[in-house]
């Protein structure tokens, strides 16, 4: 389930707008005191500042802690709390598992034998099968969310359909797509995935007017950024939701977002979602656990904590790039989620980063010895 | 070779400083000649395991590549040659280099190898060229390399033909003020 980086029709052009890596990462070691004075033999041979980043990379980076899972806090480390977790275990997998389980199967049984009706039987009468549809897709989510007693407290005013807005939110994990389509059905803009999920998106979540693209594929950005384009100048489209990271981040940081949704000329609405890691951690770590895994695991939980807040509308200011917007956006979310962010592209998780940013660096280093080279 | 089921096992069980034993973590003390503490040890322990993705017990130079401040290194190629496939005692030995307890003799010696791609123990004309390419890329010429670097050698009383040795370096590099210190996060 995808953000906006698609509008970008070709990725050459990639590298010149994002956001300047060198004005987050920490000072210290990237920075170089600025040396002065005629170029010795020492300063050409001194290659530590680049070594110690070097190290100081492997040693950590922020990149990937965007992307760690977090272990769950053992806590029956005793005689008396083993007995009690003990008891947890059994109620949460023999108890409270089955019973979502048949929720969830009869969500589906309600789900299914009201939707095919609706979509086969209305097709004369567009407005009325639509709005049904979406009924039925928020309710369907609803079941979703019960299945894993989501505990959900929205605050701020619910979205509203009109024209010309785009919603944004932090991404952690496919869920997120679940739980604000409980309260309104969005459409969204995701990745197209294989197996179950896959299916739902080309029948289901096509009806409330989903799109999806392959991250990889150019020429799926281009086709999405028509549809794109249309589906906010429609009046009576569901509202639009973009996922603008591109990818899942561990709710602890937000990675670089994507200028596409910043670029339609809508009024964009920040989401932040916040989730308590009290019982679950709600990050979906596709690396490592298929999305099956993942619900599995979320409904084998007590519970599912989290904060939605719908933020004030913002609008592209004069004189500001869709790029400084995206940032400014994602600085308010970061903000009321309580999120750090970095400067990193999600996407890197599957690509290397681009060559622009070492030449940065070699640039740099070149300005600084030939000056000094000429000084005499 | 660190074992095997080691790793496996750590993976499973989420924690790394479970399943380092004393031994273990004097063990890895011993090959970097105590520079870590154990809590140092234990945290690159940790990271060493989230690097090592598929839990093999050595982290690849495509491992290495994944993450993108290192990638961004305009030395991480020539780094790579000494880092891929590093069990993790070499991991530790390696990284020894940036600690603060480290002699600045060390570190020397670690930006001598950096330089002496071919292990011969002298270092060429050549040698520094490549290193001065990969720091200045595209925005230097080949002649401008070689004549800011044959200058800068003829003022330091070396010549184009000159190979330097380990103890040039230490006598070049002893005289400025090298900072080569990395920390390690401990939580």
């Amino acid at each position: 389930m995808n953000g906006a980086g698609k509008l970008k029709s070709s990725s050459s052009e990639l590298d010149l707008d994002r956001p300047n890596i060198e004005d987050y990462l920490p000072s210290g070691s990237s920075v170089q005191p600025e040396r002065s004075g005629k170029l010795r033999l020492c300063d050409l041979l001194d290659i530590s500042p680049s070594l110690s980043e070097a190290a100081g990379a492997i040693v950590d980076d922020s990149f990937t802690r965007c992307f760690k899972s977090n272990p769950p806090e053992p806590w029956n480390w005793n005689i008396y709390l083993f007995p009690l977790w003990c008891c947890g275990v059994i109620i949460r997998y023999f108890i409270l598992f089955p019973i979502r389980v048949l929720g969830l199967t009869l969500g589906w049984i309600i789900f299914l034998s009201s939707f095919i009706p609706v979509h086969l039987l209305l097709k004369g009468n567009d407005d009325l099968r639509k709005k049904i549809e979406r009924c039925l897709v928020e309710m369907m989510c609803s079941f979703f969310v019960a299945s894993w007693t989501g505990v959900v407290k929205y605050h701020g005013p619910r979205p509203s359909m009109r024209p010309k807005q785009v919603f944004v939110a932090n991404h952690t994990s496919m869920i997120d797509f679940i739980i604000l389509e409980q309260m309104t059905a969005f459409a969204v803009i995701m990745q197209k995935h294989p197996g179950w999920v896959g299916l739902l998106q080309s029948t289901i979540l096509e009806s409330v007017g989903c799109i999806w693209f392959n991250r990889t594929e150019a020429k799926d950005r281009e086709i999405v950024a028509r549809k794109l384009r249309e589906h906010v100048q429609g009046a009576d489209n569901n509202p639009l939701l973009i996922f603008p990271e591109g990818t899942c981040v561990n709710n602890h940081y937000t990675v670089m977002f994507k200028k596409g949704a910043f670029e339609l000329g809508c009024t964009v609405c920040p989401v932040a979602i916040k989730y308590n890691k009290i019982f679950v951690d709600a990050f979906w770590n596709s690396r490592k656990q298929s999305f099956t895994t993942h619900l599995l695991q979320l409904m084998t939980s007590w519970a599912v904590v989290c904060d939605v807040w719908y933020l004030e509308p913002q609008n592209l200011k004069p004189g500001e790039t869709p790029i400084e917007f995206a940032e400014r956006v994602r600085g308010i979310i970061s903000h009321r989620a309580g999120l750090k962010k970095v400067p990193w592209d999600g996407y890197l998780k599957y690509s290397r980063p681009s060559p622009k940013h070492r030449e940065g660096k070699q640039q740099n280093f070149t300005e600084s010895v030939l000056r000094r080279f000429e000084e005499k | 070779m660190w074992p095997q089921p080691l790793n496996s096992t750590v993976q499973q069980m989420g924690t790394a400083s479970s399943m380092l034993t004393q031994y273990d973590i004097e063990e890895v003390q011993e090959h970097c000649n105590n520079l870590f503490s154990q809590q140092e040890i234990v945290s690159l322990y940790e990271r060493f395991c989230q690097l090592d993705r598929n839990a093999k017990g050595f982290i690849s130079a495509d491992e290495f590549l994944s993450v993108p401040e290192f990638a961004m290194n305009p030395l991480s190629q020539r780094l790579l040659k000494m880092l891929d496939g590093l069990n993790f005692k070499d991991f530790v030995a390696f990284l020894s280099a940036f600690s603060a307890k480290t002699s600045i003799h060390q570190k020397i010696e670690l930006i001598f190898k950096v330089y002496d791609s071919d292990h011969n123990g002298k270092v060429s004309f050549k040698d520094m060229l490549e290193v001065l390419k990969d720091l200045s890329g595209s925005f230097m010429s080949d002649e401008q390399r070689e004549e800011v670097l044959s200058q800068v050698l003829r003022d330091a009383g070396y010549s184009k033909d000159s190979y330097l040795t380990l103890d040039d370096f230490i006598k070049v590099l002893g005289q400025s003020d090298l900072k080569m210190d990395v920390e390690v996060p401990v939580d």
